[in-house]
């Protein structure tokens, strides 16, 4: 592998891990919350999250570069706190990352929660454990299928991404060029070979990944169904 | 003393309760569905809000006119579900461990009280025999050792009031028969307040000291168990399995025949032979339909059990009759409301005749009869 593919390698699993990390920690509580709200306003938080699904990258990434740039509200408010500009640099990848993936990581979230009987959780507080308790001693581990899910879908995702990281990071070599974006360039440049090598090996690693998620994932399941 | 009132509005229903419960014994909350008990028991908990007050002794739980409310896990209770919601990734020993170790924090040392001694985990490990269960996973335990373990549960946080939403309704006969004998061994080891919803009479019965009896969201009638069940104008009464249920204490086996006596103030009954000891307190259930009356001592019957009695009620609709009676035939003017302020509650039988057979016997209040039971059940 060359020094150039290297870099773009390493690029892409750091931009993947720090986005589903990121998602994983704001992702967590929107989806406790939108398992378990009564609110008004459910469906449209909901609706929200579920956007990046059906709206073109393109879209999205035309309107983050707005917000982002130099005249938009989230781009004049970096600039205030003295992060500077981000499209085009790595945290600009990692913002645009964590909103179209949203979704990928939301949704398995919500629908493990959802799964769990309410009587198991009010079992849990006539034993003493307050809220937060009954989050982190309950809801977590039951959810633990869609913890699972919702981390490698979000970091495949990530990964696959092509659309949105062209628009707000452009294509500068370790920084913001990623696999999806050097593959496209590739084939651009009619170098075929590198092409075929980094997708190829794009597609034996979402097999790997998926297969391994379905595997993994199975008997978990039987175990949640017991809690009916 | 548990004390509550509780008022909630729902769409199809007003709940709308005052309880006095005493802080020992069974007392059930009994009721057709949808006639509030559960949410009663919810509110109890505060897994509901219903306006009003919930103490227990002078420990407040909710008062809405100073505005205290304490959050379900700030509560000292044991809660037990028709399905035991038993936290399915843990095994059974993490599942007792997990309500223990949090009340014993919020209890502080509280909990290692000789007071509270009845409930060493281990004993109560024992009371429910689930010690070759410790280390099994909920989803392999049949429904029978799954209640057993969430009532466990329960007791091992050391609770101030047992609530138990129809814990045997999800069970068959044969499972329900399992865990039956349990709840009893409860009962008598455990001073622990139980407020136990059901609509099932033969657990009420069984189980229940004192029975407040609930209709579309207030209560109908509360009181102690046997005096209730005894009242002919009770909707209770009107049940094809009316009967009244006496306390008795085992006098004497007749192996010969496979009788056993049992004793209660005022008469003896024989009942089929029961494996409980001379000296032991039995419940003997008598319905309705299997007493009859005569003006005479019946002289050559092959009802075992005849007992003076005297008519003290009589509650008639077209075709059928409800008397109340009280046993004994001596002492019964004289005593009247004094007496029984004095003495102990009367035993009362209720028998269910044709109005026929009524008119025909020309019944009056205060008559003295004979009452032949044909029919004892012990449990």
């Amino acid at each position: 592998m060359s020094d150039a593919t290297w870099i773009t390698v390493r690029l892409t699993i750091e931009l993947a891990a720090l986005s589903t990390l990121l998602l994983l920690l704001l992702g967590t509580p929107l989806a406790w919350w939108l398992a378990r709200t009564r609110s008004a306003i459910k469906p449209l938080a909901a609706s929200l999250v579920a956007m990046p699904l059906v709206l073109p990258p393109s879209v999205i990434g035309f309107y983050l570069l707005l917000l982002m740039g130099p005249h938009g509200p989230v781009g004049q408010f970096t600039q205030w706190l003295g992060l500077g500009r981000l499209p085009f640099t790595f945290g600009g990848l990692v913002v645009a990352s964590v909103i179209y993936s949203l979704p990928f990581v939301v949704q398995p979230l919500q629908q493990a929660f959802e799964a769990i009987p309410e009587r198991v959780l009010e079992a849990a507080a006539t034993l003493r454990a307050s809220p937060l308790d009954r989050f982190f001693t309950v809801a977590l581990p039951l959810a633990r299928p869609g913890l699972l899910t919702a981390s490698v879908l979000g970091f495949a995702h990530t990964v696959g991404e092509f659309g949105v990281v062209l628009m707000i990071g452009g294509n500068i070599p370790g920084q913001t060029r990623v696999l999806s974006v050097a593959i496209f360039e590739h084939v651009e440049a009619a170098e075929f070979e590198q092409a075929h090598r980094l997708a190829a090996g794009m597609v034996v690693f979402a097999l790997v990944v998926l297969v391994t998620l379905y595997r993994v994932n199975r008997p978990a399941r039987d175990s949640l169904g017991a809690a009916r | 003393m548990i004390d509550a009132r509780l008022t909630l509005a729902r769409r199809d229903f007003t709940l709308d309760v005052a309880l006095q419960l005493p802080e020992r014994g069974i007392t059930a909350l009994f009721g057709p569905s949808g006639c509030g008990k559960t949410t009663v028991l919810r509110a109890l908990a505060g897994l509901e809000r219903a306006a009003g007050r919930v103490a227990l002794g002078d420990e407040v739980w909710q008062d809405d006119a100073t505005g205290q409310w304490r959050p379900t896990h700030q509560r000292p209770l044991g809660y037990v579900i028709q399905e035991a919601a038993l936290f399915p990734h843990l095994d059974v020993r993490a599942n007792l461990a997990y309500g223990r170790k949090r009340s014993r924090a919020a209890d502080g040392l509280a909990t290692d009280d000789p007071a509270a001694s009845g409930f060493a985990l281990d004993s109560v490990i024992d009371l429910l025999g689930i010690a070759p269960l410790m280390a099994r996973r909920p989803a392999t335990l049949s429904g029978g050792e799954r209640q057993r373990v969430a009532i466990a549960r329960a007791l091992a946080t050391a609770p101030r009031l047992l609530l138990m939403d129809e814990p045997l309704a999800a069970l068959d006969a044969p499972r329900k028969a399992e865990i039956l004998p349990y709840l009893e061994r409860l009962h008598r080891t455990l001073a622990l307040p139980i407020v136990y919803v059901t609509h099932a009479m033969d657990e009420v019965a069984r189980l229940a000291d004192h029975l407040v009896l609930l209709d579309a969201g207030r209560v109908r009638a509360a009181g102690p168990l046997a005096e209730l069940l005894a009242q002919p104008d009770l909707p209770l009464a009107r049940q094809d399995d009316a009967g009244v249920v006496i306390a008795a204490t085992v006098a004497e086996h007749d192996r010969a025949y496979g009788l056993s006596r049992v004793q209660f103030e005022g008469g003896t009954l024989w009942v089929g032979q029961t494996s409980a000891a001379p000296g032991e307190g039995v419940r003997a259930r008598v319905l309705a339909r299997d007493v009859s009356v005569t003006r005479q001592a019946p002289l050559q019957t092959s009802v075992i059990n005849v007992l003076p009695v005297v008519l003290e009620s009589m509650q008639a609709d077209r075709s059928t009759a409800l008397l109340q009676l009280r046993v004994g035939h001596a002492g019964g003017d004289a005593g009247g409301d004094a007496g029984r302020a004095a003495g102990p509650t009367p035993v009362r039988l209720l028998a269910r005749i044709t109005r026929r057979s009524g008119d025909t016997l020309a019944l009056q209040p205060g008559d003295a009869l004979f009452a032949q039971i044909k029919g004892v059940a012990l449990m």
